[in-house]
This record gives structure tokens, sequence and C-alpha cells, in this order.
């Protein structure tokens, strides 16, 4: 993964809450085996409405979307935040998250962004009142300067040390190896085995 | 203090613990389908890793997979070459798979459960967020993006913070006609779709004491529409009923240590949890939504909300983008509501239970004029089984559609799907926009709701007929 320090890009005010990943990408764009490809389906639905905020030409190239409470609920699957960040998305800025969708970010690489919906509704105001105006996301302090403002955002210390460090989650945990077989040998032996294959008939 | 059912079994599944790392969980069974897996396999061919643990792992096809000719040739070539992979990516990798035509093969959280692989204590996790049904066994089962599948299949293990505790006290008897899914759509409505975020839910009550294996799972199954990390219930009587003699279950001295583990998995009655939400069965009465989230839902005999009635200004927005959705007017009986189709199946309501109760509704009526009903099996061996019990004839005589396994109309990936502006009953979890198929329009019901509305055309409860 790579490192994320700080990201300056147009911000792009997506005025709806329970944004579930149905909605970010529906099911019929999940056939493709690959990471890639993914950003025709973004928000597939609403792409036909010549009033939705990505067809509006100033908003077009965004790269940190602020949505409202209770975005990417639903489904765990991570072609949504695929979806997001083949568009060219790299933060998504918001009140509320569902938990599967901001595991996934963090794992990806993009980053979510948590503040108040009170900072939400701001930065809803300085992205309309200018449409195309740029934010800049600082992960190493937290902010987002948004015009002449600075808002602080909370992320778990954990996720920010990886996104930072572009840490690869796989190789860390397999320095704990030792640990892992230690306790595969304490597991008792009438726990499940899917193999050999047993069967009702 | 003591510990809640949920702390225990974490506790027993923590590898490793340091102070600033989220805590390192062994995974006891992990769940592999072919629609979020292709990119992890992918990450281990170009790691050059294996699968750690082939015997804790098993795949099926079920999201992308046709329920008519399912021994054909996929039409879909994109559909076609997912399925493909998962072949080829089980086979290279040397797991369990359960293809189209297999007895086997279902739904992966219906067939986890049915060969006896779901088992109490154990972590579960599938790259699917329904995987929270087999909490219904005292498993802490919940879904997971596809970086954690490669990172399960590399290491059998996933980085999680420790979330925190919910208990939801649900007491009282059903009254006739009210079933589990009634119960979880009515808990929705009331702590809304964000409400469980960031806990580990557990249902408790004698409501749920008094329910089957079945209706619990589908309690646990909707835990992720309320946006909870995972939902469980203690195991009791019922489970160990419901497991012995099942393929993977254990036997002879095995199950008898195992059962005396799995009697130690309860919350301690000085545990405590984090917030307690309480729910009187007694006072239910079928449920349905009305909106394009879980948690806009109302009883049956109510109408239709108006944004006015919401003092939360995102709730009324939300509220007015939903009736524009779903083309209705506030004020409108939810009977008087008509359906196009109506969808019995799915993680949620595609078990042997849910098809007897639907079966015992529309014995010996016709389908309204008009109306299409997709009875899909939750597993090929749910099928086999209603097979046996003469169901298939009772839906097939209805005028109902009778297909073959897997999540179907649920989401519709595979060929069913409601066309633009069509409108559903559907016993499934999700009624978001354009779920079942673009511009379709879905309420979610309980089987018996879904079957009298199969009969009377519009959203109706046996007890209308």
């Amino acid at each position: 993964m790579d490192k994320f320090s700080s990201h300056t890009g147009i911000a792009v005010p997506l005025r709806r809450s329970n944004v579930d990943t149905d909605q970010i990408i529906p099911a019929v764009y999940l056939k493709r085996v690959t990471r890639t490809g993914f950003e025709d389906g973004l928000f597939a639905a609403w792409r036909n409405d010549p009033e939705f905020v990505l067809n509006d030409a100033a908003y077009a190239k965004g790269s940190i979307l602020v949505a409202g409470p209770d975005f990417g609920t639903g489904s765990s699957r991570e072609h949504a935040v695929w979806a997001l960040q083949n568009y060219g998305f790299a933060v998504v800025v918001g009140s509320r998250f569902g938990d599967i969708f901001r595991s996934n970010s963090g794992k990806a690489g993009l980053v979510i962004a948590t503040v108040g919906q009170d900072v939400v509704e701001k930065l809803w105001e300085i992205a309309e009142s200018e449409p195309g105006i740029e934010f800049t996301v600082d992960l190493r302090h937290r902010t987002i300067e948004a015009a002449d403002n600075v808002f602080e955002f909370t992320i778990d210390d954990y996720t920010r040390h990886r996104l930072l460090e572009g840490l690869d989650d796989i190789g860390l945990t397999l320095t704990h190896e030792d640990e892992i077989a230690a306790y595969e040998a304490r597991r008792p032996s009438w726990l499940p085995k899917t193999l050999p294959v047993k069967t009702a008939g | 203090m003591g510990k809640t059912l949920s702390d225990k079994v974490w506790d027993n599944h923590v590898v490793r613990t340091a102070a600033g790392e989220p805590d390192l969980l062994y995974i006891d069974l992990h769940l592999v389908h072919e629609v979020t897996s292709p990119q992890a396999f992918d990450g281990l061919r170009l790691a050059g890793r294996l699968v750690r643990r082939t015997e804790l792992t098993m795949a099926t096809e079920d999201h992308n997979t046709p329920t008519l000719n399912i021994l054909a040739p996929i039409a879909d070539p994109v559909s076609k070459l997912q399925v493909d992979t998962l072949r080829q990516n089980t086979d290279e990798f040397g797991v369990r798979r359960h293809s189209l035509g297999d007895k086997d093969q279902g739904v992966v959280h219906i067939i986890g459960p049915q060969l006896g692989l779901t088992q109490p204590g154990l972590t579960v996790v599938c790259g699917d967020s329904h995987t929270s049904t087999h909490g219904a066994f005292g498993a802490l089962a919940f879904g997971i993006g596809t970086s954690e599948v490669e990172h399960v299949l590399a290491t059998q293990t996933l980085m999680q913070a420790r979330p925190k505790t919910m208990a939801v006290n649900i007491n009282g008897e059903l009254p006739d006609g009210v079933t589990a899914k009634d119960v979880v759509l009515a808990l929705i409505a009331k702590v809304g779709t964000g409400g469980g975020q960031g806990y580990v839910v557990e249902y408790r009550g004698t409501t749920i004491e008094n329910l089957s294996m079945e209706g619990r799972m589908t309690i646990c199954n909707m835990s992720i529409e309320w946006g909870a990390k995972a939902g469980m219930m203690a195991p009791d009587e019922t489970t160990f009923t419901y497991l012995k003699g099942r393929p993977h279950a254990p036997d002879g001295a095995e199950w008898d240590a195992a059962v005396e583990y799995w009697r130690t998995l309860f919350t301690d009655a000085d545990a405590v949890f984090d917030r307690e939400v309480d729910i009187d069965a007694t006072q239910l009465t079928p449920f349905v939504t009305w909106g394009t989230n879980p948690g806009q839902g109302v009883p049956l005999g109510a109408a239709v909300p108006s944004p006015e009635d919401f003092t939360d200004a995102v709730d009324k927005s939300a509220a007015e983008r939903a009736l524009a959705y779903m083309d209705l007017k506030a004020g409108t009986p939810m009977r008087d509501i008509r359906v196009d189709t109506v969808f019995l199946g799915s993680c949620t309501n595609g078990r042997i239970e849910d098809l007897r109760l639907a079966a015992s509704v529309l014995k010996g009526r016709k389908i309204a004029d008009g109306l299409r009903m997709l009875v899909v099996p939750g597993s090929a061996r749910v099928r086999l089984q209603a097979e046996a019990e003469g169901l298939d004839k009772v839906f097939l005589d209805f005028g109902a559609e009778w297909r073959a396994a897997g999540c179907s109309m649920c989401l519709g990936m595979n060929p069913d799907q409601l066309a633009p502006g069509e409108r559903s009953a559907s016993t499934s979890n999700r009624n978001f926009e354009g779920r079942q198929g673009k511009g379709g329009r879905t309420h979610l019901v309980s089987p018996p709701v879904a079957a009298a509305t199969a009969i009377r055309g519009t959203l109706s409860s046996p007890a209308d007929l």
C-alpha cells in the first residue's frame, strides 16, 4: 500500500444520508475479478441523473467526498472502496460510517475522516458556495483545511499509523507466525474441520 | 465482574494482544464465495502465499449463480468468469468447494449451519455482511471485505479492535402470525440503521429462548442491518439438538467435550453491557418496510408515514427521498399497497421452516392475477427436503416458480431481478434503492406476509385471508 500523508483535491458535497454500499456500487457491477475498473459502477443509479453532483463539471474531478451520515452501510463489498478509489477519491469525510466499509477503506488505503455532523454541514456549505474548491486533508495532523477554516477529524491511531507508513497487514501479521502456531497447538481436537469432506449423503 | 458471551468467545481467540494495536484473533471457520474472493486469491498468488488452513475453509457458489438451468454453462460471460475463477482458485489452493449441482451447494450462511460446521463458541468470518447469521449458535461471526478475506486465507487470523457490547432483551410470547422476521424489523425501526454501530449485540430473553434455530438465524442475520458488528445468542438445548448428528458435528466423547464447553457460553449474571435495549414481544404485529432502508418500517396495520412525522432533519429528508423512490403517498394504508412480485428466499428466510410456513398459507389457493412469485430455497438440501415434503407441488399448484438454490433476487446479481418501477414483497434483508434490480421497489416482509400478499396482491397477513 502507498504511504499517505496529506491530500489536496476538489471537495464533492454528497447531501444524502444512509448511502449504503449498494448505492456506491450496485451488485451487477461486482462481477469483475480484478481490483480495477469499478469506476463505471460508482453511484451508477444516480449518475444518469443530470442533477447528480458528479455530473456537475465543477465537481466531476473531485477526490474528497463529503458524505452524509451512515455512509457505507450494508453489504461488505470492498468493491465500494475500489469504485471510489478507481474514480479518483482519496478521502471520504463524514459523521458516521458502516463498520465494514470503514475497515475495508483502511485496508485499501482510502482515508475515512470522521467529523461531527455540524462540521459536515459547514464543509457542504463551503464546497457548494465555491464549486470546485480544493480542501486539504492532512493525516499527520488529522485536519481538514477548507477555505480559511481548519477542522479536526478523528481516525483510530492504528489505522492512521498504517496509512502513514503504507504498511501491509498480512506481512505484519506473519511476523507473529510463532504466536499463531502456538495458538493452533492449543486448539481442542473437537473443533470442526471442513476437510475431509463429510456430507449427509 | 463477570463476562458477556461475546467477551468469552473473543478472549478465547486472542492470539496476540499489544498496547495501541488491535487484537490478533484466530478464525475457526472461513466461508468463501465467488464474488468477494477472486482478488484475495490473486493477492496470495502475487505474494507467493498459500492458504494457511484449508481444513478451516470452505467455498460455495451462491451470489452470482442462476436459479434456472443450473447445470448449463452460465449465460452471462462475466458471471461465468467469476464462477470459473472460484473453481480454479479453490482447486489451485486446495479449498473445499460446493458447486452448482452439488447437494451441499447453497447460500453460504445456510450451508454452514446445515453441515454442522457452524458451532457455538467459534469465530466465523466470510466476505459477506450477513455472516452475522451464524451468531445464532453462540459463534462470534461477522462479515469482512476482500482484503480481510486475503488476510484470513494467508494467516487464519484477523486484526480486530474489541467492540462494545449491547444486550437486546426480547421477552414475552409472540402473538399469532408474528415471526422472528417481524421481531427484527420492529427492532431496526426502533433503533435505526446505525443503532448498532460499534457493538456486538447479544439477543436474549424468553422470546429468543423459545425460537427455533431457524428463527434465531433470521434475527442474527439482520444484525448488520442496524449496523452491529455481530449478533449472538447463547447456545442451549435447542442449539445442541439442532447440531447433534449433523455431518461435521462432533460425536462420541468429542461431542461430550464440546457440549461441556458450549454450556459455559452465556453472559455471567454480574456482567455489564455497554448498552441495553428492551423489546416487549407481546406487543408486536406483522411488520413491513415502506422505505429504502430496513429501519423505515411500520406495522402492517399502519399507514405510510409522512416526512413531517420525523423531527430529525436527516430522517425527514431521507423519508422524502424514500417516498419519491418508492412512489408512495403518506397516509396510504400499508395494506393498500399492490405488489407485482413476491420473493421467498435468501439467507434471512430461505430455510425449510420458512418454506413450510409460507406453504401452509398458500396451500389450496391461487396466486393473485398478474403477480409473479419466486420461491428460491436457501440451499440445494433445503430444496430436496421441501420436495420430499411435497412443498414444491404446493408452490407450483399455487402458481409460483420453484427455483434452484442461491442468493437470487435478494441482491439481483443474477438474472432474477425486478424491472424498473416493479414492486416486490420480499423475505430478504435489504430494501435499498435498486437492490433487487435497477429502479425496483422492495418491501421487506416475513414469509407468512409474503404468502398472504401473493394471494391477495396487496401487502397482507394470513389474518386478512
